[in-house]
């Protein structure tokens, strides 16, 4: 159970508290904390995967988002999520994690023979190999690759857990809490700004936590401790760990992913397991720190090769040792800290300086503690397959292109720095041109572009003192123009140990007939040679150099690798980086979970559920309900064991028959008053309005500008200057849009006001020949004759004790009529409908019977009015006025749609009498021509006709009405069907409309 | 996602708003004779603009009011908000 890397005393993990997991099967323990990667390397585990083309064995090479190696497949908490992160995942207890990418095991991997067959796998190889031929694709290069280059499996599960959505506002939102966002949000803080600090660590501190420096008198991590002590005390401060901003989108919002309870074992039903926030912030202070930069060599990514500053923080952080025996190798001072680390903890290091010798305040101290330092000297390339053993290590010469002597070293890790490389995505997200500092050798922000302001190293500051400086001058001064607030604060004292100036050096050269891999990007396997066969090859710009090798493409995207292939790029090409450009930085920083993006918009939550007021009794009454947008409809009311089809004939001919009810609350319903509101309609519907009596309703037909049909429906002039006006389902939201616009923009003179009252009235619509019985007995006080009520009569009245509109219209070509009551009425109406028309046979119907009605009426609806018909080709020019103007008028004369053979609606019934005809299947002459077979219209509604007992169709044909009599095929190759048909009139039962006038 | 702010409502987030296209086509006035030509560039002639565009959105889920908003296509800045009935320069 002894942990061989483990120090005995140093780092900020729980020693009290030991959690076990398993590592490929192996049973291991860490301790509270740790992240899975330090609890292996602690465990002496460096071998975690394979990478994605050769399958070389890979380990640990960074100590947080940098990994570009260590993504393994964890199990934890019932979930099982692939690509997780080593580096960042938080140990707990029970937690199982794989090697992914590798079979069968990480120790034998079958696919490293691609190793070996490197001259496969140069740049732009998937380009050149998976091309010809075309069908080769299907069969044989897709499955190739995907079972080659898989990484993590994601799991078919449902996910049981709960995710979250957070709409946030604050005046400062400050990225990273390392010394210059602790600055930053403190002085904000203390203007009385309402800020949130986000870290997307579990520990604040940033740098403070393994940098060995003092500010007032406390180390840099008791500093960062009191700070966040004192925000956390305060109200109008936000202070979130284990978060990370990863997207900075438009108008200054920010999107910060929150790993709210992974790293907890037991908790709630209710506590979310991550959590998006949409943070619409005034100012934000972008403190994202930098990212240390590798410098290339041979074999380079062996496991036990580590950043420098990684390997520092898994001893000051986690307590534990990347190797008992390292080399450091660097291009500057900061990787000496990490030397001196080493030798506190009793580990003798060999530095490996690429500058000539020279002194600083580092090296200096380092020299006295005895530290054995080469200057001029670096890794030529690492040997050791699963794990480094020694390096080949030269001295270089003057120009740094070749070696003057060369030796092997033994060690079991190598340390490398190449100095450090700022995090500018979210800067470069919010719209930022970058600029290239030469005095870094990297890019930093240009002028700002939103409200984002940069500081610290992500600003190219790489000093305790100017960060901190910049810190607090910025949050201060961003504050107080929100805030109109200015608290002085004393900038504190600090004490760091002073860089020398790094050395432009970042690939190692190799000497005469020896050619190992040096990658430059690790989790897509670039190398050195592809960059340079990609240049050969003629690719200029720096994207297509990105597409064609795949650099900087992966998960990670390209942190460690994007600034070392430009480096190259501008070597190879005698540029300056700057010309080379740098590719485009895209969110999110790092993955996300798809759970998180969806948050609660899952099963129910989805989106809304509109119900109408009496959809419980339809509920208790057997409805199978259909989606109509949000709302649920019944579609048919099941008796017994009844299918669809059988319910639905039922229904329907109980209508023709009797009498039904039928739910029609759902239609759009908008109330339109004002003094010009007669002239309102007559502009905005295709027929006449202006001489529409009090008491009447009418039948109208709206277009869009295009002429093509926007929606039909009736309306109703309840008083001299007010009318009801209905309209589909599914349109009702399009046309008040499309009323307010008008009314607002391009006729403002009008006097009229429009206002959407669906939710406020219950509807149901009574069909049916003994339809006016029934009304009479729900209106035992009313005259609802013929006379008194005619068709598109409209009357007010009580329904037992409530009040009620009553509209003579129908939808079912039956004698129908429609009441409408308040909303809070709807139930109570529904039942007494229910209990007074059982003397007359009335049954419930739902949408399926609705539809058969309609269609064998030949009334068109959705499938017919979609989109692509003007009111002619649904034989409604009837209902087009030619004397007045109207919203699309001028359209209708356009020629396309004045040719005689242009499509119109027919019916069709199949000659058989017998097989139902697919919506959506295409009418053909010959069934049997050569495809493409010539398409004369389509399916557009069908149904089983119960006024005729056989199927109905309605077809909208090329010149449809000279095809009456004739007979085709109507071709359904979804669902293989082909059906001999006859065209008929799309009027299928009562023609003359006899039935609604009755 | 765009922060817009409504001439009645004050600032609020895209998603209470729907687009409404250019904002600066004119309709042919009604009862009126129209020319083919200028009834097509109404109906269907847009100009695709990189910069600058004066466009309509509505605030539906808000005060249902039609506004100009003049907004660079390309970078998304927003530098006025109008009344439908106000002038944007
Ligand atoms: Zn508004």
């Amino acid at each position: 159970m002894s942990q061989p890397f483990r120090l005995n005393k140093e780092g900020l993990i729980n020693r009290n508290k030991k959690i076990s997991f398993t590592f490929n099967g192996k049973k291991l323990f860490g301790f509270e904390g740790d992240t899975i990667a330090s609890a292996l390397i602690a465990n002496g585990i460096h071998l975690v995967g394979r990478s994605f083309k050769y399958h070389r064995p890979r380990g640990f090479f960074g100590a947080g988002v940098e990994e570009p190696n260590a993504k393994l497949q964890v199990e934890f908490n019932g979930h099982s999520e692939p690509n997780v992160n080593a580096t960042e995942m938080e140990l707990v207890e029970g937690l199982s994690a794989t090697s992914q990418n590798c079979w069968p095991s990480v120790n034998f991997d079958v696919g490293a023979i691609n190793n070996f067959l490197k001259m496969f796998f140069p740049a732009g190889f998937y380009y050149k190999t998976f091309m010809w031929p075309k069908s080769f694709w299907y069969k044989i290069y897709e499955p190739f690759i995907r079972k080659a280059a898989g990484l993590g499996v994601a799991s078919i599960e449902k996910d049981k857990e709960r995710y979250e959505h957070k709409f946030e506002y604050c005046d400062l939102l400050v990225t990273g809490s390392g010394p210059s966002g602790l600055a930053s949000a403190y002085a904000a803080a203390k203007n009385g700004a309402k800020v949130i600090l986000a870290e997307d660590k579990p520990r604040f501190g940033g740098t403070l936590l393994t940098d060995d420096v003092s500010i007032d008198n406390l180390s840099g991590k008791d500093w960062a401790e009191k700070i966040i002590t004192e925000l956390k005390s305060m109200p109008n401060v936000t202070v979130k760990n284990r978060s990370q901003v990863f997207g900075y989108y438009d108008h200054n919002m920010l999107v910060m992913f929150e790993r709210v309870s992974d790293h907890l074992e037991k908790k709630s039903k209710f506590t979310p397991r991550q959590r998006l926030w949409y943070i619409r912030a005034k100012e934000t202070i972008l403190s994202t720190g930098s990212i240390e930069r590798p410098i290339v060599f041979g074999n380079n990514d062996t496991p036990g090769i580590f950043l420098s500053a990684a390997a520092k923080e898994y001893m000051k952080v986690y307590g534990v040792l990347v190797g008992k025996k390292p080399l450091i190798f660097t291009n500057n001072d900061s990787a000496y800290e990490t030397a001196l680390e080493f030798k506190k903890n009793n580990v003798e290091p060999i530095i490996l300086d690429t500058r000539e010798e020279h002194s600083s305040e580092l090296i200096d101290e380092a020299k006295s503690k005895g530290i054995d330092i080469r200057f001029s000297h670096g890794v030529i390339v690492a040997n050791g397959y699963k794990k480094v053993k020694s390096a080949k290590i030269g001295k270089l010469n003057k120009d740094k292109n070749s070696f003057e002597k060369i030796e092997t070293v033994d060690c079991d890790c190598i340390c490398v720095s190449g100095f450090w490389t700022p995090s500018v995505h979210l800067a470069s997200q919010s719209g930022n041109k970058l600029k290239y500092e030469e005095k870094i050798d990297a890019f930093i922000p240009d002028k700002k572009k939103q409200h984002e302001t940069s500081v610290g190293a992500a600003n190219g500051s790489f000093t305790l003192e100017e960060s901190l400086k910049h810190g607090f001058e910025n949050g201060s001064n961003l504050s107080a123009k929100i805030t109109e607030t200015k608290t002085e604060i004393s900038i504190p004292n600090v004490n760091e140990k002073k860089y020398g100036a790094h050395d432009k050096f970042w690939c190692m050269p190799l000497p005469k007939n020896e050619n190992p891999k040096r990658f430059v990007d690790f989790q897509n396997d670039v190398s050195v040679s592809d960059i340079e066969i990609a240049l050969r090859e003629g690719y200029r710009s720096i994207e297509h150099v990105k597409r064609y090798t795949t650099l900087g493409m992966a998960t990670d995207q390209g942190r460690t690798s994007n600034l070392n292939g430009l480096q190259l790029v501008s070597n190879i090409e005698n540029k300056i980086v700057p010309e080379v450009g740098h590719t485009t930085f895209r969110p999110p920083f790092t993955p996300i979970t798809i759970g998180t993006i969806v948050g609660r918009e899952v099963g129910m939550e989805y989106m809304p559920t509109r119900k109408t007021p009496m959809h419980e009794w339809h509920e208790k009454n057997n409805a199978v309900f259909v989606d109509a947008g949000a709302w649920k409809r019944p579609r048919y009311y099941k008796l017994g064991s009844e299918t669809l089809f059988e319910a639905s004939k039922r229904e329907a001919k109980n209508v023709r028959e009797n009498v039904g009810i039928c739910d029609v609350t759902t239609l759009g319903k908008i109330d339109i008053k004002g003094p010009d509101a007669a002239e309102f309609l007559n502009r905005v519907y295709t027929n006449a309005w202006m001489k529409l009596p009090v008491g009447k309703a009418r039948y109208g037909l709206m277009l869009r500008e295009d002429g093509i049909v926007m929606d039909d429906g009736t309306t109703t002039r309840i008083s001299e200057n007010h009318y009801h006006m209905t309209t589909t389902t599914a349109q009702a939201a399009n046309v008040l849009s499309h009323l307010e616009y008008y009314l607002q923009i391009v006729w403002p003179e009008l006097n009229v006001n429009v206002v959407s009252t669906t939710e406020q009235w219950a509807g149901a619509a009574i069909a049916g020949p003994k339809s006016r019985d029934m009304l009479s007995k729900l209106y035992p006080d009313l005259d609802v004759s013929n006379e008194a009520l005619p068709f598109m009569g409209y009357k007010e009245a009580e329904f037992f004790g409530v009040p009620s509109r009553i509209f003579r219209i129908s939808f079912s070509g039956e004698l129908a009529y429609e009441i409408n009551v308040k909303s809070d009425h709807g139930m109570f109406m529904w039942e007494k409908m229910m209990e007074v028309g059982k003397d007359f046979g009335n049954q419930p119907y739902g949408t399926e019977a609705l539809s058969t009605l309609r269609i064998e009426m030949g009334h068109v609806a959705g499938p017919e009015l979609d989109g692509r018909t003007i009111p002619s080709d649904v034989s409604l020019n009837g209902l087009v006025s030619k004397k007045k103007d109207f919203i699309g008028k001028n359209s209708l004369g356009r020629e396309a749609f004045n040719v005689e053979s242009r499509q119109k609606i027919v019916g069709l019934i199949p000659i058989d009498r017998k097989s139902s005809i697919p919506e959506g299947s295409h009418i053909v002459q010959d069934q049997n021509a050569k495809l493409p077979n010539p398409k004369l219209g389509h399916v557009s509604s069908s149904c089983w006709s119960v006024e005729n007992n056989n199927p109905f169709s309605l077809a909208i044909m090329k010149d449809g009405k000279n095809m009456i009599g004739k007979k085709f095929f109507a071709v359904s190759p979804l669902k293989n069907k082909s059906i001999e048909v006859e065209v008929i009139s799309s009027h299928y039962v009562d023609p003359e409309g006899k039935r609604v006038r009755s | 996602m765009l922060y817009i702010k409504c001439p009645y409502c004050g600032l609020r987030a895209q998603k209470e708003f729907s687009y409404g296209g250019d904002a600066t086509v004119k309709r042919p006035n009604i009862n009126e004779e129209v020319s083919s030509e200028d009834w097509d560039n109404f109906v269907y002639m847009r100009k695709s603009p990189r910069g600058k565009h004066i466009e309509l959105w509505q605030h539906i889920a808000g005060c249902r009011q039609w506004i100009k908003v003049q907004r660079d296509t390309a970078t998304h800045e927003i530098f006025q908000t109008a009344k439908v009935t106000e002038e944007i320069r």
